[in-house]
């Protein structure tokens, strides 16, 4: 008996997402299940009733239709106590639950004896990111914080030269590179902005460069990594010069957007009321950790405001006010879960305990807490390792293939040397060797110079043909055979010795027939390799 | 035909063969280049054969030989395996060597070759006629022992003797004494005895030579072959005064050596260390120093299934292949991923190491004899940058061109190698047989990455099953 999901509208107020999207409700029927829409629910984020219609959903009039009728329920924010109520025994819940902070949901979740899955309690392993939804729930809200700075910001974030004169691109600094952060310095660099950053994880630097962000280092060794990919509280010396590079960083910056959480902790205190001051008025201050509590201590959460005459964004609804691309990311990330929990494809929940991402996520097993996991086993390597090893000389610089491009120029000394052995190997040639061989060694020394030239411009894809073609051209050697064969009689007279024209006929021969191999085999392979290269 | 209008021929025949080699600088202009290299041999031929210098005794038995060993050259041509050029690349280069060697021994017998000459200039005659059967000794059994190793038929490990360089020593030595005695000797009877028996030790020499290289450093032995097989075509070209044999012996031998020199560029070592054979042989074992080094973490394996799920969320995907992708004969399969994920939209391109495979470029001429277009197949240089922007690279049958310890670990063998930074991309999947280390015998890091899934299973297999889960 295939169970069924039911999708209802979200009553918190002003969230517009959805938990599934009629692309996702199709997949889900796919693992054989059935899905229940509430009439409206995907509304605010622009869906239509009849769009998941056509996936093959069922719409019902009313929450209470979609409560009563599922078997499971997805959805984006916790459960609200109306909606608590209308859980039936035996049901499952997959949503945002934040059981840290909602101890007496947890509680009331599990007196209604149902299985309760926290999207926000998926373990952070390598094979659970792809149901990771608070990552992708930060990606968006990375995205949107710049978007909201650029809303408020009186400025061009590119700089431009125009007629009416010059304009210089907005300096934008990002504190903290986890997904929202990496997400605003992607965002902010894409709009034209010269973007700064800077987390306590030295690691993350290479990301924020890749960005096309600068990293500001905070000079004081300490290793800021915690378990899991998060940060970790830092000592009091380095936020002591932590403070003093942000301080520097907001006399000079137009936009900073701070990202700085701690799992389980109020948000740390980051900018101060002297740092929103020394900005320069106009400038925004885009507040991500509003939240739980604030990076900036003038945040209002939910809130903007204008203080010292710099606007302060305490949105705490970023993700959401991106609905569709929300919803979609969300009901991905949701669908993927289903697939974990649904192996058989037969349409059944299997909460399987022994699954370490399963485990991990579900907060309530029929009725019991099982909140918090015991903690998962550490999949990085030890971070001591691999961090304090010296990087290995960088490679010699590369120059592609092109015209000499014989790797390092040479010392002077080696220079010096070797046009000196030269010169006194010409010498020694030019003093003893007979004229006819000087004639011939001209050509060679010369040949070898055009080879030289010639081969280096070929380019390396085509290096087997160019062995093959070389090849072929080496069987010119078969003209030393063929003026072997059957010289005039005149020349032979000329010599006057006896010459054992057998033997030299039969050598010969074998030659041409050997290097016949050579030049046909030759030719014709390259040509069948060459016209296989194609567009 | 006079001996101006033959001389006018040659030189025709040099333009058109630098012009061949000339067009090999891009695909498009190649296939010109081919044809412009084999009209200048049939003009090369021609020429010779009706000049003076032949009479008209010998055309019948010309014609009988070119016949003879066209047919079975074409033969060849048209029935290789791609995957086996490297094996027919050997073999061509052999019989260059070998007739090098024929061509030296006739032309010392022949009375006719030293006519009217002064004594000095015989004597740099005989130097050119024992230099010549030399070098085409060396290549012949070189290539013929690479042939072997390249075609499995001789194991692919390194065989070291002890006191291997003492007894190269001692052979050059010998060949220098048996030199001297050749030219001093009095009569063409006399300086058989030390011709023959520097051949015998060049051909010893040329099978030790091989013997002590391994199985990965064939692109460096393949292209010096190729070098050695144009400067035994040069050295005829002295013994015979012959400039077009001279010319064209030092194209094909600077050939040889630039391709020599970048193949050992790519793998960060000195060319006369890779002659000198055996990878890491006197290097400290990877048991002393890896110790400090070695990989911490968990290797993640993965299904066929789970691969083309990756592959199915990707957007730019690069495909590095090597050795394993030749051995496994899995080119057509990965063609047919490539073109199933193109027409999705995705951006697949090719990342190639310049020693992937077992001779210069052979990874190429799978992909296109597989029919992969030429302007996605980038090389390392072009393609190394793009990593961090990409969200899968799929390595096939490759190690040692992509194992980040050669940039982060500078006491690992193979520190300052050139890599292939795959680890770079959002996901890495490295399909292997086993976890059995490459041929430098280095721990690839890479698969301890937290970013890196392992495909275990013969590639050809494993790609074919990704192939159906990607088209269900």
């Amino acid at each position: 008996m295939p169970q069924i999901i039911g999708i209802p509208k979200e009553t918190f107020p002003g969230e517009k997402r959805v938990a599934s999207v009629p692309e996702v409700v199709e997949k889900l029927r796919k693992l054989g299940f059935q899905v229940l829409v509430q009439s409206g629910a995907g509304e605010a984020a622009s869906i239509g009733d009849d769009e998941y219609r056509a996936a093959g959903a069922s719409v019902v009039a009313d929450a209470v239709a979609v409560w009563s009728g599922a078997d499971i329920i997805f959805k984006v924010r916790a459960p609200s106590r109306e909606e608590v109520a209308l859980l039936r025994e035996g049901m499952t819940v997959v949503s945002f639950i934040w059981p840290a902070q909602n101890p007496e949901l947890l509680q009331a979740l599990a007196a209604k004896k149902c299985t309760v899955l926290a999207m926000d309690s998926v373990p952070r392993i390598s094979r659970a990111q792809k149901l990771d939804a608070l990552s992708s729930m930060a990606n968006i809200g990375g995205y949107r914080a710049v978007i909201e700075a650029a809303h408020e910001f009186g400025r061009f974030f590119t700089g431009q030269i125009t007629a009416a004169g010059k304009v210089p691109p907005a300096k934008v600094f990002v504190i903290g590179a986890g997904v929202a952060g990496l997400a605003a310095i992607g965002a902010a660099s894409g709009l034209g902005a010269i973007v700064r950053a800077n987390d306590t994880r030295p690691e993350v630097a290479d990301q924020i460069k890749s960005l096309g962000g600068e990293y500001v280092p905070v000079d004081y060794v300490e290793e800021g990594s915690g378990v899991g990919g998060y940060a970790k509280v830092m000592s009091e010396g380095f936020q002591k010069a932590q403070r003093e590079v942000f301080a520097r960083q907001a006399k000079e910056v137009d936009i900073i957007i701070t990202t700085a959480l701690i799992p389980g902790k109020p948000a740390p205190r980051l900018i101060t009321a002297e740092m929103v001051q020394s900005m320069k008025p106009g400038s925004v201050i885009v507040d991500m950790a509003a939240e739980q509590g604030g990076n900036c201590e003038l945040t209002e959460p939910g809130k903007v405001v204008v203080k010292h005459g710099v606007t302060l964004i305490g949105y705490t609804d970023l993700p959401s006010r991106l609905p569709r691309q929300a919803s979609n990311l969300y009901a991905t990330n949701l669908f993927r879960l289903s697939e974990e929990l649904c192996k058989a494809k037969d349409g059944v929940f299997n909460v399987n305990m022994e699954d370490e991402v399963i485990r991990g996520t579900t907060v309530v097993k029929e009725g019991a807490i099982t909140w918090p996991p015991p903690t998962p086993k550490l999949s990085a390597a030890p971070p001591a390792a691999t961090a304090q090893k010296p990087v290995a000389k960088p490679a010699p610089e590369k120059q592609g293939h092109g015209h000499g491009g014989g790797g390092e120029q040479m010392s002077p000394r080696k220079t010096v040397l070797l046009f000196g052995t030269a010169a006194v190997l010409f010498a020694l040639a030019g003093l003893y060797a007979p004229a006819a061989f000087l004639g011939h060694f001209t050509v060679f020394v010369l040949a070898c110079f055009v080879g030289y030239m010639v081969v280096w411009n070929v380019t390396p894809s085509l290096h087997t043909p160019l062995m093959s073609v070389t090849n072929a051209i080496s069987s010119i050697i078969v003209i030393g055979a063929l003026v072997q064969i059957a010289p005039p009689a005149a020349a032979v007279l000329e010599s006057g010795a006896a010459r054992p024209n057998d033997i030299i006929r039969w050598l010969a021969v074998a030659g041409i027939a050997l290097t016949a191999v050579n030049m046909f085999g030759g030719f014709a392979v390259t040509r069948r390799m060459l016209s296989m290269f194609r567009k | 035909m006079s001996e101006s209008l033959i001389s006018v021929a040659y030189i025709g025949a040099i333009i058109l063969f630098i012009l061949s080699l000339g067009g090999l600088s891009n695909p498009e202009t190649s296939r010109r280049g081919n044809l412009y290299g084999t009209i200048g041999m049939i003009i090369a031929v021609l020429a010779t054969v009706l000049g003076p210098r032949v009479s008209a005794d010998g055309i019948a038995w010309i014609a009988a030989a070119l016949v003879i060993g066209g047919a079975l050259g074409l033969y060849l041509a048209r029935t290789v395996q791609m995957t086996q050029m490297p094996e027919l690349v050997a073999f061509m280069h052999s019989l260059v060597g070998l007739v090098a060697v024929v061509v030296g021994y006739a032309s010392y017998i022949d009375p006719t070759a030293a006519a009217g000459m002064s004594p000095a200039e015989e004597s740099v005659h005989h130097v050119e006629v024992y230099l010549g059967i030399l070098i085409g000794a060396v290549t012949l059994s070189g290539s013929v022992i690479a042939f072997g190793k390249l075609s499995g038929k001789i194991g692919g490990k390194p065989v070291l003797l002890p006191a291997r360089h003492g007894l190269n020593l001692a052979l050059l030595i010998a060949v220098i004494a048996l030199g001297y005695w050749f030219l001093t000797a009095g009569s063409n009877d006399e300086g058989m005895k030390p011709l023959v028996a520097m051949t015998v030790i060049a051909l010893l020499f040329g099978v030790h030579m091989v013997m002590a290289i391994g199985g990965a450093d064939m692109p460096v032995v393949v292209s010096m072959l190729n070098s050695y097989s144009g400067w035994a075509a040069a050295a005829t070209g002295f013994m015979l005064s012959n400039d077009l044999l001279i010319v064209t012996g030092a194209l094909v031998g600077s050939s040889g050596a630039i391709l020599s020199y970048i193949m050992c560029r790519a793998m960060n070592r000195q060319f006369l260390s890779v002659i000198a054979g055996g990878f890491g042989a006197g290097a400290p074992s990877t048991a002393a120093t890896g110790g400090a080094a070695q990989p911490a973490g968990e290797v993640v394996s993965v299904s066929a299934a789970e691969t083309a799920e990756l592959l199915k969320e990707a957007n730019s995907i690069i495909i590095v292949p090597g050795y394993g992708m030749a051995v496994a004969q899995a080119q057509h399969t990965v063609y047919e991923i490539t073109k199933y994920l193109r027409e999705k939209g995705k951006n697949v391109r090719f990342a190639i190491h310049p020693v992937a495979g077992r001779m210069p470029g052979h990874m190429n001429v799978l992909l296109a004899e597989a029919k992969v277009p030429y302007d996605i197949v980038l090389e390392m240089d072009e393609i190394n940058a793009d990593f961090p922007d990409t969200n899968v690279a799929m390595v096939i049958g490759a190690n040692d061109i992509v194992n980040p310890s050669a940039q982060d670990d500078p006491t690992s063998p193979i520190a300052g190698m050139p890599v292939l930074e795959v680890w770079k991309a959002q996901t890495s999947i490295v399909m292997k047989r086993s976890m059995a280390s490459g041929y430098a015998g280095v721990d690839n890091p890479l698969f301890y990455r937290e970013n890196n899934r392992m495909l275990f299973g013969d590639a050809k297999k494993m790609l074919d099953d990704v192939l159906v889960a990607l088209k269900a």
